[in-house]
C-alpha cells in the first residue's frame, strides 16, 4: 500500500513510517496542512494517515477540502482528543475512521488495511459473503458451513458478518467494540475474546481448517486455509 | 471624561426627550388655557357693551336726544372702565368721556380697538379700549367701549407661568437626567469594575444585587449565576486536574523504575525483552488509567452536560448485558434482565453504557460460580431506576462511601485485575446526569440502584432519533 502521512510530530512520523515499511507498505510524509493537502491532490494513495492538529491547515479542514475536490482516498483521522463529540465531526468531515492518540501500532495497522480495502472493493451491496466454505447469507439472514446451517444469535450474526467483510484482515477488539456493539471503550474484562471463542466454536468445531484466527498481540482474523 | 459619560448616557438621552415632550405639554395646556380665557373674556366684554349700546339706543328712540345727552352725561361722570361718545352727523362732540372721535374708528363700521390717553391725577395713562360705532337715528353716531386691561392683565399672567413652567421643567429635567443616569451609570460601572476584577482572576468576585427587583438585578443575578457556573467548571477543572498529575505520578514511577531495573542489567537478549513487553504493559495500564481518570475528571466537571440526548435506558442496559452474557455463562453465573419499555433518560450514551458495563463487569468478578446477575430497569412517574444485583459477598456498609473514591479496591479483591475507577466513574456519571447512586444489601450480595429523572418527552427522542439517522 501506498500511505501518506499528514503528521506534523517528526517523533510519531518517523515510528510510524518504520513500522509501515516492516509491515510492507511505502508511506510518504508531510509535516504541514498544506503541503500534506498538495500531495494528497498529486499523488495516488490508497489510505491517509491526518493527524488532527497541524501547522498551518487542520486537519478537518484539509480533509474537507480533499473531499469537496472529489479525492475519494480513505482517511484514517489521528487525534488527541477522544470525545464522542470529536469523533463525530471527524468523521462528518469526511474522515473513514477515527484514531485517538497515543494508539498501539496493531491498532493502526489493522484499521488501516480495513480502510484501504474498503476504498478497493465495493461489495457493500453484496447480498451473500462467503469465505471458504462458509457462507452468509445477509436477506435471509443464515449461515451455512459446508452446506450445514449455522444458527447465530443476531449479535453473533453481526459479530460475524464484520468478520467477513473484513476477512484476510486482521480485525482488533476496539475494531469489534465499534463495529458491532458500537461502543468507544474498552470494557475492562476481555469480553470480545468470549464472544470470539463461543462464535468460533459454532463455526469451526467439527472442521479439519479452522477459518477463525487468533493473532497474537493484535486481534483475530477470519481467512481461508491456504 | 466624566461629563461627556454622562451626556452618552442613554438614561441622560431618556430624560432629555422626556423633559421636551413634558415642556411641549406645558405649553400646549397653558395656550389653551390663555386663548380659551381670552375668548370668554372677549365675548363678555362685547355682550357688555352690546347691551349698553341697545340701551342707550333704547333711550333716544323713547325720550329723544336730551335724554341720551343726560345720561351719557351721568354714566361718564362715573370715574371707571367704561367709555363714551356721542356726536353730531359731523363727529362734533355732544356728550362723553372722550374728547374726540378717535382716529382708529373714522373708517371702521362696528366694532374697533383704541388706544385711549386719558388724564389720571396729573399722569397721562394709556389704555386699550374695545369699542363698538353705532348710528342712531338722524346721524348721531354713537360709541361705547371697555378697557380691556382685564385681558392684558391675564395675557401677562399666562406668559408668566409660561416661563415658569418651562423653566422648571427644563430645571427639573435636568436635575432628575443627571440624577438618574448617575444612579444608572454608577450601577453600570459597577458591573464593568466587577468584571474587570474577575478578568484581572479574581472569580469569586459578583454583581451586586440591591434587592429592588429591577432590571439591574435581574442583570446581576443572571451574571452572578453565570459566574457561579463558571466558577463551579473552573474549580472542577482545577481538582481534575491536581488529582490527575497526583494519580498519574505512581503509574509512571512504576514505569521508570521497571526500566532503570532493566538498564541496570547487564545486557541479554531474553531478558531485555522480557522486560520491554513488561513496560509495554505498564505503558498501556498508565494510559489507559489516564484515560479513566480524564473521563471521571470530565464528567465530574459536567462537561458535556449540555449535550446530553434522550434514551431508552433500557435498550442500553439490555446491550451492556449482551455483551457480559458470554463471560458470566463462562464463569457459572446467570445473567438475568428485566426491563420495562420506555424508560427513557436524558444521558450521554457513552458514558452511560460504559458506566453500566463497569456495574456488570465489578457484579461478574465478584460473583461466585453458581451465583446469579440481575439487572433491571424499572420506572415510575418521575423517575427511571437500574438495579444491578448480584449473588456475591457484598460490600460491608462502612466502606458503601469510600469504593467510590479513585483508587479504592477493598481487600478481598487484590487478586483479581483492576485499577479502582470503575464504581468512581459510575458516581462522576451519577452525579452528571443528576441520578441518585445507592449502594445496597442484596442479602447476600450487593445491590447497586440508580435512580434518573425521567425525560417523558417523546418529542425529544424523535428529535434524537432524526440526530442519529441523519
Ligand atoms: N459487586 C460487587 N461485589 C463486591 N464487591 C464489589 C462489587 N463491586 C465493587 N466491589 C468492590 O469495590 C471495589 C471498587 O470497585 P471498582 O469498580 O471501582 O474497581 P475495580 O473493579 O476494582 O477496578 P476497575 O473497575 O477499575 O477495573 C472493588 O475492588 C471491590 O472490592
Ligand atoms: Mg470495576
Amino acid at each position: 500500500m501506498r500511505i501518506l502521512m499528514i503528521e506534523d510530530d517528526a517523533e510519531t512520523a518517523d515510528y510510524l513510517r518504520k513500522g509501515l515499511g516492516e509491515s510492507g507498505h511505502v508511506a510518504d510524509h508531510a509535516a504541514t496542512g498544506p503541503d500534506g493537502l498538495s500531495m494528497a491532490l498529486a499523488g495516488t494513495y490508497d489510505a491517509l494517515i491526518v493527524d488532527r492538529m497541524l501547522p498551518g491547515l487542520d486537519g478537518l479542514t484539509l480533509i474537507k477540502s480533499l473531499r469537496e475536490q472529489k479525492v475519494p482516498t480513505p482517511v484514517l483521522i489521528l487525534s488527541a482528543l477522544g470525545q464522542v463529540n470529536d469523533r463525530v465531526r471527524g468523521l462528518k468531515a469526511g474522515g473513514d475512521d477515527y484514531l485517538i492518540k497515543p494508539f498501539a501500532f496493531s491498532e493502526l495497522l489493522a484499521r488501516l488495511e480495513a480502510l484501504a480495502r474498503r476504498g478497493g472493493a465495493e461489495d457493500a451491496v453484496a447480498t451473500r459473503l462467503m469465505i471458504a466454505d462458509l457462507e452468509m447469507d445477509l436477506l435471509a439472514r443464515t449461515v451455512r458451513r459446508g452446506g450445514r446451517k449455522i444458527d447465530l444469535q443476531p449479535r453473533e450474526f453481526r459479530l460475524l458478518e464484520y468478520l467477513m467483510r473484513h476477512a484476510g484482515h486482521v480485525v482488533t477488539r476496539t475494531m469489534l467494540l465499534e463495529g458491532v456493539w458500537d461502543y468507544h471503550f474498552d470494557p475492562q474484562t476481555n469480553v470480545i475474546d468470549v464472544h470470539i471463542s463461543r462464535l468460533r466454536g459454532k463455526i469451526d468445531k467439527g472442521h479439519a481448517a479452522p477459518l477463525l484466527h487468533t493473532v497474537r498481540g493484535a486481534g483475530y482474523s477470519l481467512r481461508a486455509p491456504s | 471624561m466624566r461629563r461627556a459619560n454622562l451626556i452618552k448616557s442613554s438614561a441622560f438621552r431618556l430624560t432629555l426627550l422626556y423633559m421636551i415632550l413634558f415642556g411641549t405639554s406645558v405649553l400646549g395646556l397653558l395656550a389653551f388655557i390663555y386663548l380659551s380665557t381670552i375668548a370668554v373674556i372677549d365675548r363678555q366684554t362685547e355682550d357688555t357693551i352690546d347691551a349698553e349700546v341697545r340701551g342707550l339706543a333704547e333711550q333716544y328712540r323713547e325720550q329723544g336726544l336730551a335724554r341720551l345727552i343726560e345720561v351719557i352725561r351721568l354714566r361718564s361722570s362715573i370715574e371707571g372702565q367704561d367709555y363714551y361718545l356721542l356726536t353730531d352727523p359731523n363727529l362734533r362732540p355732544l356728550a362723553g368721556n372722550l374728547s374726540a372721535w378717535p382716529k382708529e374708528a373714522e373708517g371702521a363700521k362696528d366694532w374697533v380697538d383704541l388706544t385711549v390717553t386719558r388724564n389720571s391725577k396729573g399722569q397721562e395713562v394709556s389704555h386699550d379700549v374695545r369699542a363698538q360705532l353705532f348710528t342712531l337715528s338722524g346721524g348721531y353716531r354713537l360709541l361705547v367701549g371697555r378697557d380691556t386691561h382685564e385681558r392684558t392683565n391675564i395675557r401677562s399672567i399666562v406668559v408668566k407661568a409660561l416661563g415658569w413652567s418651562v423653566a422648571a421643567a427644563v430645571g427639573l429635567g435636568l436635575v432628575g437626567g443627571i440624577v438618574i443616569s448617575r444612579r444608572m451609570l454608577r450601577r453600570v460601572e459597577h458591573v464593568a469594575r466587577t468584571s474587570q476584577g474577575i478578568m484581572a482572576g479574581d472569580l469569586s468576585r459578583r454583581m451586586a444585587v440591591t434587592g429592588s427587583g429591577d432590571e439591574f438585578d435581574r442583570l446581576a443575578t443572571s451574571l452572578n449565576a453565570m459566574l457561579d457556573q463558571i466558577e463551579r467548571l473552573m474549580t472542577g477543572m482545577r481538582l481534575a486536574t491536581d488529582s490527575l498529575a497526583h494519580d498519574l505520578r505512581s503509574p509512571l514511577t512504576r514505569l521508570r523504575g521497571r526500566i532503570e531495573l532493566a538498564l541496570r542489567q547487564p545486557p541479554q537478549a531474553a531478558r531485555d525483552r522480557e522486560a520491554l513487553a513488561d513496560v509495554l504493559r505498564q505503558a498501556e495500564l498508565a494510559l489507559s488509567t489516564f484515560d479513566s481518570l480524564l473521563k471521571i475528571a470530565m464528567a465530574e466537571a459536567g462537561v458535556g452536560a449540555a449535550d446530553l440526548r434522550v434514551i431508552d435506558l433500557a435498550a442500553v442496559a439490555r446491550d451492556a448485558a449482551e455483551l457480559y452474557e458470554p463471560v458470566a455463562e463462562e464463569a457459572g453465573i446467570r445473567l438475568r434482565i428485566e426491563t420495562q419499555g420506555g424508560a427513557m433518560v436524558r444521558a450521554q450514551p457513552e458514558l452511560l453504557a460504559q458506566s453500566i458495563t463497569n456495574l456488570i463487569d465489578n457484579a461478574v468478578k465478584n460473583t461466585p460460580s453458581g451465583g446469579e446477575i440481575t439487572v433491571a430497569v424499572g420506572l415510575s412517574r418521575s423517575s427511571v431506576t437500574l438495579r444491578i444485583g448480584d449473588t456475591g459477598p457484598g460490600i460491608p456498609a462502612v466502606d458503601r462511601q469510600r469504593v467510590l473514591d479513585r483508587f479504592v479496591r477493598l481487600e478481598e479483591s487484590r487478586s483479581t485485575p483492576g485499577a479502582g475507577l470503575g464504581l468512581s466513574l459510575v458516581a462522576a456519571v451519577a452525579k452528571m446526569h443528576g441520578a441518585q447512586l445507592h449502594l445496597g444489601d442484596a442479602g447476600p450480595g450487593l445491590v447497586i440502584t440508580l435512580i434518573f429523572p425521567i425525560a417523558a418527552s417523546a418529542h425529544d427522542s424523535a428529535e434524537w432519533r432524526a440526530v442519529t439517522e441523519a
